[in-house]
């Protein structure tokens, strides 16, 4: 036990000195792969002020925004065009992983670049209306064992995107069948969907917790279960979890970064530190709770593992309802 | 008394400096833009457009600029209807008609004054029509499902023509054109991509700002390079105004009236601004009857059709703002524009965006008095700008238009996809085939669509569901009017409008 603290104690020191090695000097890019505006966009503008405030950067980080296939484009982009490249980190969260396991974005993997790491996350929720015969989400999730098309969804992403997705986990944990059944209906937006819900014309919502904070306070709906592993902090703090109503679901909608898989093994483990610096700094802290982000920072090393297997519960879960041949 | 707290927040957003300073800037290059013949509100809002992104200006910010610009276009187009006899928009050329007569009379600035006041009474007078209805009409709205929502669409399909549509096959035409493009990208129903043949670009489907601004501003450009470049106009004299209060009183029940018929039309989908100044007009006339001398140069016929587009303007924007269903080709653009905002228009947004919706309503009410004084006082300055030759307008417009749409997306591929959709404007502008219909088959193509999938998931793939409520029901008896319709009385008042005056190639 001791020998392996020491020796990860010595990897780490490792880590450490190899990235006092390489500095980033001049400018850093960070790609945003949406116009600007999005939480991609987001991630890059206030990761780069706060890794400059921290001295981590000597230079600016400059955010380019490069929209298209959901993040296609700037995938693309990283691996043919910037594969070498020390200084160029590119946004990223659960849509990328979604999209890459249900091989939107032909001919690409999640291999083809180096994970970084995440700064936080976006839960997702299950919600109801203010009148709705649902109290809590075993009440719900038994309808639907009952008869898959007695709940009708609606949620902010296209058929097979991560809103749909959120309700298959929660569905598939507590033993629902017959999972494509379940009627989804799918909107532009987080906001066009909960129109429906507080309409009464659809019985759920599904969406993250950031985009029903306002019908929250207006008391226009009720939310069943949050999808996190413990109650989110703050004002959210009275939200039950699904793990506490006994079904083992989550959903964190994460954000972060990859970035290309040729750049140096002494850049890359730089970037690594950096994001974990910079994740455990008050700067960054006060940035996430200004904007509602929730703590979610899997350790240095295991971000690119938390990957992977994100990736292929997505690939294989996509499989059951048909979206993937 | 709620709507009163939500109007006052209106207001504070509505004067904040920044905001203040962009609905000047928005009613002097609206009235500026609608002045200029041929440029019309949908022209005026997609140049602008650009400038917006340009800026990087928040979401509220860019509205009340664009919403200026929309107010300001219906201000100027009036000032070439009286003084060259050609209309500015097609709102503004009933205008014409006794306008022109007023300004031969050495009337003109006269003209404009009582044309000025009757903008501001009629856009007043739609502004609070726009505040007492809309957010009824939202609350209302929250009870549309999607069968309510895709017959409300179909709704705005059939009337898309509208009473004053030239050839209803270039409009089913235009429309099909548009509902083409909206079919590239992912459906978001299945999850599938359609039409993308493997092009990354083309995953997330065709942005409908560059498809606007493409089709308005560019094509413009292309027009305006092959007709107007080289020489401006001659200088227009406009005389000492001797508007006495008396003459304006005099004019007021024909304001009020005209305002009234104007928003009528304006709320209606499809209408819009040509045809409620077309009403205000022709209704004046019959019932002020032997009193008036209509044609000849009477003040009044120059205030009810002034009023009437403008009333017609705030109209527009009912449908528009509750139900995210445009009335007329400019909320369309406005529409398109909130969509890139991140805006969800529709019954929400009245309480999840009220800063955005009452801030522009409040920027409204202050643009018109602003508009006023701009078009009474410095009505000169516009004149002289209309002498102003398109050649160095033309590189500044062209400039703005490249920029933004660049900063959107940082990619030199949407600039090509802008200017081919400029050329494609022009050529089926060269064909008649109106570019409104384009628009809105863009916008509401999806929308239809998907509310269409959704109707049937929810009744399990039961067809009569699409007209099982008695609402539902209602809008396709509507509908169906509203095809028909202009066959029966189409012809007629086309007539009319054609005897009045030549239609200009943009409609509103």
């Amino acid at each position: 036990m001791l020998i392996k603290r020491c020796l990860s104690f010595a990897a780490a020191l490792a880590v450490t000195t190899s990235a006092m090695a390489w500095q980033p000097t001049g400018k850093v890019e960070c790609i945003a792969p949406s116009d600007p505006g999005g939480g991609w966009d987001f991630t890059c503008r206030s990761a780069g002020n706060t890794l400059k405030e921290l001295g981590l950067v000597s230079g600016t980080v400059q955010t380019t925004n490069m929209a298209g296939a959901g993040g296609g484009v700037a995938y693309a982009h990283t691996i043919s065009k910037r594969s070498e490249d020390d200084k160029l980190l590119v946004a990223a969260s659960t849509a990328t992983t979604t999209r890459l396991a249900q091989q939107q974005f032909p001919g690409m993997d999640a291999g083809m670049v180096t994970w970084v790491g995440a700064l936080g996350a976006d839960y997702g929720v299950i919600a109801v209306g203010k009148d709705s015969q649902y109290q809590d989400l075993k009440q719900l999730l038994s309808a639907l064992k009952k008869d898959p098309r007695s709940v009708k969804f609606s949620g902010g992403s296209a058929r097979g995107g991560w809103d749909h997705l959120k309700v298959l986990i929660t569905a598939k944990a507590d033993g629902v069948d017959k999972l494509p059944s379940i009627p989804y209906l799918s909107y532009n937006n987080g906001g066009e969907a909960l129109t429906q819900v507080v309409g009464g014309q659809v019985d759920a919502f599904t969406g993250d917790i950031s985009e029903v904070t306002g019908f929250l306070e207006s008391g226009d709906i009720r939310i069943l279960a949050v999808l996190s592993e413990e109650r989110l902090p703050g004002k959210f703090s009275d939200i039950p979890t699904a793990r506490e109503q006994g079904v083992d679901a989550l959903g964190p909608n994460w954000r972060g970064f990859y970035m290309p898989k040729g750049a140096s093994d002494e850049a890359k483990a730089y970037w690594t530190d950096a994001i974990d610096t910079l994740y455990a700094s008050d700067n960054w802290k006060a940035v996430m709770k200004q904007n509602g982000l929730i703590p979610f920072h899997p350790p240095a090393g295991q971000f690119e593992n938390f990957v992977t297997q994100q990736v292929s519960d997505i690939e294989q879960l996509s499989r059951e309802i048909g979206l993937l041949k | 008394m709620e709507t009163l707290q939500f109007l006052m927040d209106g207001f504070a957003v509505a004067l904040a400096p920044q905001n203040l300073m962009f609905a000047l800037f928005g009613a002097f290059i609206g009235t500026l833009i609608g002045a200029l013949p041929g440029l019309g509100p949908a022209n005026g809002v997609a140049i602008l457009i650009p400038l917006a992104f340009t800026l990087g200006l928040p979401p509220e910010t860019a509205m009340i600029l664009l919403t200026s610009v929309y107010a300001g276009a219906m201000y100027g187009g009036r000032i070439s209807s009286i003084l060259l006899n050609i209309p500015g928009d097609e709102p503004a050329m009933m205008t014409c008609l006794d306008g022109y007569p007023m300004a031969r009379n050495g009337k003109a600035a006269e003209a404009l004054a009582m044309s000025a006041i009757a903008s501001f009474a009629g856009s007043l007078i739609g502004t609070i029509g726009l505040i007492l209805l809309a957010p009824a009409l939202a609350r209302f709205a929250l009870t549309f499902g999607p069968a309510e929502y895709f017959a409300l669409f179909m709704l705005a399909f059939a009337t898309l023509g509208g009473i004053t549509g030239k050839n209803p096959m270039k409009t089913v035409l235009a429309a099909t054109i548009g509902i083409m493009i909206s079919t590239v990208g992912i459906d978001i129903a299945t999850g599938t991509q359609r039409y993308t043949f493997g092009v990354l670009k083309l995953y997330e489907g065709i942005d409908f700002i560059l498809a606007i601004v493409g089709l308005f501003a560019i094509s413009e450009l292309l027009f305006f390079i092959e007709e107007r470049a080289g020489a401006g106009r001659k200088i227009i004299k406009v005389g000492k105004l001797t508007l006495k209060p008396k003459e304006v009183l005099a004019a007021l029940p024909t304001m009020f009236r005209g305002g009234v018929l104007g928003f009528i039309a304006g709320v209606l989908p499809g209408a819009g601004a040509s045809l409620g100044s077309f009403i205000s007009y022709t209704l004046e006339k019959q019932y002020l009857g032997k009193k008036g001398h209509f044609g000849e140069g009477d003040p009044r016929g120059v205030a009810a059709p002034e009023a009437g587009n403008n009333g017609a303007s705030s109209g527009a924007l009912v449908p528009m703002l509750t139900l995210g269903v445009p009335g007329s080709g400019t909320t369309a653009v406005l529409l398109a524009m909130l969509i890139s905002l991140n805006v969800t228009p529709g019954p929400l947004m009245f309480t999840q965006n009220a800063d955005i919706v009452w801030g522009v309503i409040a920027a409204l009410l202050i643009g018109n008095v602003i508009l006023l004084f701009l078009n009474i006082p410095l009505v000169g300055f516009f004149v002289k700008l209309l002498s102003v030759p398109p050649m160095y307008l033309l590189p500044m417009v062209t400039m703005v238009a490249f920029v933004g749409i660049y900063s959107i997306s940082h990619s030199a591929f949407d600039l090509y996809f802008m200017i081919a959709f400029g050329v494609a404007g022009y050529v089926l502008r060269k064909l008649e085939i109106p570019m409104v219909p384009i628009i809105l088959g863009l916008l509401l193509g999806p929308e239809m669509e998907k509310n269409l999938g959704h109707a049937l998931v929810l009744s399990d793939g039961e067809w009569s569901t699409l007209w099982a409520t008695p609402l539902a029901l209602g809008l396709w008896i509507v509908a169906g009017l509203g095809l028909t319709l202009p066959y029966i009385i189409g012809p007629l008042l086309r007539r009319r409008m054609q005897a009045a005056i030549k239609e200009s190639p943009v409609s509103d």
